[in-house]
């Protein structure tokens, strides 16, 4: 069946001769949320540009249904715009509402940022920056949305507090979510699924299911033990690996060919 | 946890000492008219090497006052916007189109390149060959001397472009003219406006050259008739507009470097 939002089939991807991405297969649900974790360099960034479409895969196929805005790791926002266009090109494809000033403002109480919506992306913080891109991605009504290390820059309590929204948000109007990031504790608290991807060229090392409906709190029991499954997984000590039982964790058959 | 930051865009944060600094901008012309002014008072320098000071204002006076360093100023004013412009709209979509496709850069960059080696004043002959004498030669070698440059500094512009911006230009689902008016030119405004400092004062400096050959009026001619008069005070008196003029073009092109939609490319 054909009813994933997102479907990769053995995709490799190389920039000139460095082999980035290799023979990886993922499928997405509609309305699952994912989040990938992997050492820094390992294609995650690359990952997203292949399924947001910007990128074309060097071998393999990739299928997406539905529209995907994707907020990016550094440096997204447009400088000649100031928070609030930016915020407004996101509403831009929202048929029939585009420009409603009421949703602008939503999207900028729900980042605290009202007091600055006329100051330009030079004139914020990186963290403020990360929280002004989220708003324009979530302005919008796109299907899929593709978050390369979103909350990096947040101090801790924004950090959470924002993951809150997010959940909340995605609650209000469910949508696909893959998220990159380098938070174990993140990706256990906020996904379905933690895939965990070795280094360049990436493959996945091993895709681990949450087994407890959203939302969680970052200190819920299954949480804290996805955290320590993924840790033992990272650690080279063969004894932590061997505590993680085999239903739940899948691993990539012997890392490909 | 934002409230105790200034809310308000620091452009003119710098007003203060912006203030005290206006007199040290002064020194030098200071300094310089002073020791000439003594120079020439004490017979130092000869009036036949150098002009007197009083002879130079008394001169500016009877120009202006009659309106030949006026007219003079326009009618070469006229040729660097006319000479200047075409070259910005021509330089400017051949250098987006060059940033676009590596092979409109395969094509023209060999070309440019040749091109904006070659002094705009080895086109003089030519450019009263073809022209004659008047507007026209003038306006050719402006154009030739800036459309060039203009042309680069686009293409550089255009490919140093963050390919981030054009990817959420595609999440966003801009793209051909749109995507142009939206992001390719906003991104590349702040350079585009260096270039455009920096081409407007070769176009001044060329458009004198350019008079001086192929004119029979401008600030240009004006200096190469003063210089045949042995009419040195009027020689001075005409620099010194040049200079002055040159200085305002620049500031008013300055001023668009205070955009607030531009301030980004400056502040790093
Ligand atoms: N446009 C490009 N051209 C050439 N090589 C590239 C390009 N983009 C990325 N790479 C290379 O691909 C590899 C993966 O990069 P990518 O940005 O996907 O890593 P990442 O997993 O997102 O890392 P991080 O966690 O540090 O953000 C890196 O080794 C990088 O050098
Ligand atoms: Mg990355």
């Amino acid at each position: 069946m054909n009813d994933k939002a997102v479907r990769l089939q053995s995709v490799s991807h190389h920039f000139g001769s460095v082999e980035v991405i290799r023979d990886l297969s993922l499928e997405v649900s509609h309305g699952e949320y994912v989040a990938v974790v992997g050492p820094s360099g390992s294609g995650k960034t690359t990952l997203l540009n292949l399924i947001s479409g910007f990128l074309e895969p060097s071998s393999g196929t990739i299928t997406r249904r539905g529209e995907s805005r994707m907020v990016h790791q550094q440096d997204g926002l447009y400088p000649w715009l100031t928070a609030r266009e930016n915020i407004a090109l996101g509403l831009r494809t929202r048929r029939g509402t585009a420009g409603r000033p009421g949703r602008l403002e939503a999207m900028l109480d729900l980042i605290g940022l009202n007091g600055f919506a006329d100051h330009y992306p030079h004139q914020l913080s990186g963290g403020m920056r990360q929280r002004v891109e989220l708003a324009r991605a979530l302005a919008g009504e796109a299907e899929i949305l593709l978050l390369d290390e979103p909350f990096s820059a947040l101090d801790y309590l924004t950090r959470v507090r924002l993951r809150g929204e997010l959940e909340r948000l995605i609650r209000e109007r469910p949508r696909t979510v893959i998220l990159v990031t380098h938070h174990l504790e993140e990706a256990a608290q906020l996904a379905d699924r933690v895939v965990l991807l070795t280094g360049r060229p990436a493959r996945i090392r091993c895709v681990l299911e949450i087994p407890r409906p959203r939302p969680r709190r970052p200190t819920d029991p299954a949480v804290v033990e996805a955290v320590e499954r993924l840790l033992g997984e990272l650690g080279a000590d063969p004894e932590t690996s061997a505590i993680i039982p085999p239903d739940h964790v899948a691993r990539a058959d012997g890392g490909g060919r | 946890m934002e409230a105790g930051l200034d809310s308000r865009p620091a452009l003119r944060g710098k007003a203060v000492p912006e203030d005290g600094r206006w007199w040290f901008s002064l020194a030098v012309p200071i300094a310089v008219v002073g020791l000439w002014v003594v120079l020439s008072q004490v017979g130092a320098i000869a009036p036949a090497v150098l002009p007197s000071p009083r002879a130079v204002v008394v001169c500016l006076g009877e120009e202006l006052w009659s309106g030949r360093l006026g007219d003079d100023a326009i009618a070469s004013l006229f040729r660097v916007a006319v000479g200047f412009g075409l070259a910005v709209l021509l330089g400017i979509p051949a250098g987006l189109a060059m940033g676009h496709s590596a092979l409109a850069r395969a094509v023209l960059l060999p070309a440019i390149n040749f091109f904006r080696s070659l002094s705009p004043l080895a086109w003089i002959p030519f450019a009263i060959l073809w022209f004659g004498i008047g507007d026209a030669p003038a306006i050719f070698l402006i154009f030739m001397a800036t459309v060039f440059p203009m042309a680069l500094a686009t293409t550089a512009a255009v490919v140093s472009i963050p390919s981030v911006y054009l990817r959420v230009a595609q999440d966003f689902g801009l793209c051909g003219w749109e995507r142009l008016a939206k992001v390719v030119l906003p991104a590349i405004l702040p350079q585009v406006i260096t270039a455009l400092r920096v081409t407007a004062g070769l176009a001044w400096l060329v458009v004198v050259a350019a008079e001086m050959i192929a004119g029979r009026d401008g600030l240009g001619f004006a200096i190469w008739d003063a210089r045949n008069g042995l009419r040195m005070d009027l020689l001075v008196a005409e620099m010194i507009v040049i200079g002055i003029v040159g200085v305002v073009l620049d500031r008013v092109l300055l001023r668009l470097m205070t955009l607030p939609s531009v301030r980004w490319g400056y502040e790093r």
